[in-house]
């Protein structure tokens, strides 16, 4: 039936039907499912007597015992929570609540089952919940705790097992009347029934860019960082004219499409992928909703680098690359103007700049849609990141202090902290490998999985790097992978930097460490080698400048031949 | 809409899906006149035909056509009993 022939039904005769009470608490408006529900009613010989409780009013409803729910004594009561609002709620609390979202959550729903049964002898019907990814790790979510994706398919499992305990409680399987909805779109039974083909023609090139996905995400080509554009992208209309009482956000006009934006943004921020703002605007102007808008969700210390001013953005956005020190490669640009995307595009080739949907209220489910931040590992470190970006500001700003860069150094205090790989860095040590292309001798990707066989192996000599200064810490940036050739000699597999600290003497520390390292275990010799890639020429010459001499295509080191290189970073 | 009218709109579809602008199609010809036009490629031609006639096939006249002038009689009747 459709929603026009039910509503049809509404004014017909119901005298004589058997009258059944519905009590209907939802999260979302559920005026036209009442009216639904009512209108299948006629056809079923049933009037549907029905409460609708107000909007968001679930828990009110059930807990307070004086409640008009309570006082109209329905047979049955329906419960949708609807994963739009819970997607909300998800993104407010904690990282460190995320992990438990579906059991705390499920919790909840049996508080208030128990509770109705106490006082009532009726049946529930517990709507499940759709599961939408908001792809902020991608199609990774599916194995990372925190994310979404992993919670909202977990209560739904949590939902299932609860209800098997209790004998008046009904799933109404929404997610599966989704997948009817999308599968109409998906799946050709003529194709399955002729060739054993599962996916139409239309479906199959999104499977296949999953695949890919992950695949490059697997080789290292991720996004990083994301450029926002402000006005109609941050917010709905022009801060320069409107002002700061006027621009849309929160419930002023279509001003929740743009909050979803804002939340989107924030959580790929806690996820590590650092945020910049790159809008023609007045700086002042810009910022004050940053600070003084009761709305805003993001605020100036989520950005990592907040570049307002009348110049063209092809100039800004090349200035927030070098400041962030990451290639064009790895960031996304997002800007409503198709002006600037086109510009962006001409100018800046590698930079990925996604076209935006006319209405802003498509822009959050498009962006969740293209999968821009698909990643294959996630470490706590992660979220920090953007703190890591601002210290980096500050020391920038310390350096002005001093006239010599050994000055600078020793001031800063660097602390270096040397350890074998172990359980707790392994993910932080596989995403190295997968990440960093600049000061990366060989380029090799690893995943956690190969870093646990390495760890594990006797074949190899394994240290990471951790780095603080006065300023704070920069975390684990650093990796050595020293592969056992025979009794003589060991080979430098891997041997990253992060680009976070090249320059402070992090390098000079880690070959020092080397060349102890192979004497204290007894090897007399140490081999290099570098494959280049576009973006490692940084170290061609790495090897050379700390003494290595050449062998054809590899380089050596006799252990006894080192000289130790000056470096102010003390170890722990 | 004419049957010739129909056919030029088939052979759009073979030359757009095989990628050959020398792609002539009449009533008569069959898999066997067309370079390129087999089982895999038939699946993807009819999901085109469909799309660009708006209709669907049933798994059976798909199964059955034996040349072009079929085809293009199933889309006649489909088109022109709506």
């Amino acid at each position: 039936m459709n929603f026009k022939e039910l509503k049809k039904n509404l004014t017909r005769d119901y005298t004589g039907f058997k009258i059944i009470k519905i009590a209907i608490l939802g999260d979302s408006a559920t005026q036209l499912l009442v009216q639904a529900i009512k209108g299948y009613g006629y056809d079923e010989k049933i009037n549907f007597e029905i409460y609708e409780a107000d909007y968001q009013q679930i828990e009110q409803e059930i807990i307070n015992l004086d409640s008009k729910l309570y006082e109209f004594n329905p047979e049955y009561i329906v419960i949708f929570e609807s994963t739009e609002k819970l997607i909300n709620d998800f993104y407010k609390i904690g990282k460190e609540y995320k992990n438990n979202y579906a059991d705390t959550h499920i919790e909840r729903i049996k508080n208030l089952w128990n509770r109705i049964n106490r006082k009532l002898n009726c049946k529930i019907i517990n709507f499940n919940y759709v599961e939408i990814n908001d792809n902020v790790f991608g199609n990774y979510g599916n194995k990372v705790e925190i994310a979404f994706i992993y919670q909202i398919k977990k209560l739904n499992l949590n939902l299932m097992e609860a209800a098997r305990g209790y004998k008046n409680i009904f799933i109404n399987d929404v997610c599966t009347l989704h997948n009817i909805i999308g599968r109409k779109n998906l799946f050709d039974r003529r194709l399955y029934i002729s060739s054993n083909i599962v996916f139409n023609i239309d479906f199959l090139p999104l499977v296949a860019k999953n695949v890919v996905d992950i695949i490059k995400a697997a080789s290292g080509k991720i996004n990083k960082c994301l450029i926002l554009d402000l006005d109609n992208v941050v917010w709905g209309g022009i801060i320069g004219d409107d002002g700061i009482n006027n621009i849309q956000i929160g419930e002023l006009g279509i001003g929740k499409a743009f909050s979803e934006l804002q939340m989107w943004a924030k959580q790929l921020k806690e996820r590590g992928i650092l945020l910049a703002i790159c809008s023609k605007n007045t700086e002042k102007i810009a910022k004050e909703p940053f600070t003084n808008h009761p709305d805003m969700i993001l605020h100036l210390d989520d950005i990592s680098i907040f570049v307002v001013n009348w110049g063209n953005k092809v100039d800004n956005i090349k200035y927030i690359q070098s400041v962030l020190n990451i290639g064009f490669d790895s960031m996304v640009f997002i800007d409503d103007s198709s002006f600037e995307r086109n510009m962006i595009r001409k100018m800046i080739p590698e930079i990925t700049v996604p076209e935006l949907p006319e209405d802003p209220v498509d822009y959050i489910p498009y962006l969740r849609n293209l999968n821009l931040f698909e990643t294959i590992s996630y470490s706590d470190e992660d979220s920090d990141r953007t703190k890591k970006y601002q210290y980096e500001a500050k020391r920038a700003k310390f350096k002005t202090n001093f006239s010599s860069i050994d000055d600078y150094l020793k001031n800063l205090n660097m602390i270096a902290e040397v350890a074998e790989f172990d359980d707790y860095h392994t993910p932080r040590i596989a995403q190295l490998t997968q990440r960093s292309n600049q000061f990366n001798l060989r380029t090799k990707r690893y995943t956690e999985q190969d870093i646990s066989e390495i760890r594990k192996s006797n074949q190899y000599i394994t240290r990471y790097f951790k780095l603080e200064d006065k300023f704070g810490e920069y975390g684990l940036i650093g990796i050595v992978i020293l592969k056992k050739v025979n009794n003589n000699s060991v080979f430098i597999d891997t041997l990253i930097v992060s680009c976070r600290v090249l320059k402070r003497g992090m390098e000079e520390f880690i070959f020092n460490k080397i060349a102890k390292l192979g004497a204290r275990e007894g090897y007399n010799k140490i081999i290099g080698e570098y494959l280049p890639t576009p973006k490692n020429v940084l170290v061609k010459d790495i090897f050379k400048e700390f003494g290595f001499s050449k062998e054809g295509n590899r380089w050596v080191l006799d252990v006894k031949d080192y000289r130790e290189r000056k470096t102010f970073i003390k170890e722990k | 809409m004419q049957k010739e009218e129909i056919l030029k709109g088939v052979q759009d579809v073979f030359i757009d899906v095989l990628e050959d602008d020398n792609i002539v199609l009449n009533y008569n010809t069959t898999a066997d006149d067309i370079m390129g036009w087999d089982s895999l490629n038939h699946v993807v031609i009819i999901v085109e035909i469909e799309k660009k006639f708006n209709l669907k096939f049933k798994l059976e006249e798909i199964q059955s056509f034996k040349n072009i002038g079929e085809i293009c009689d199933i889309i006649f009747n489909k088109v022109n009993t709506n």
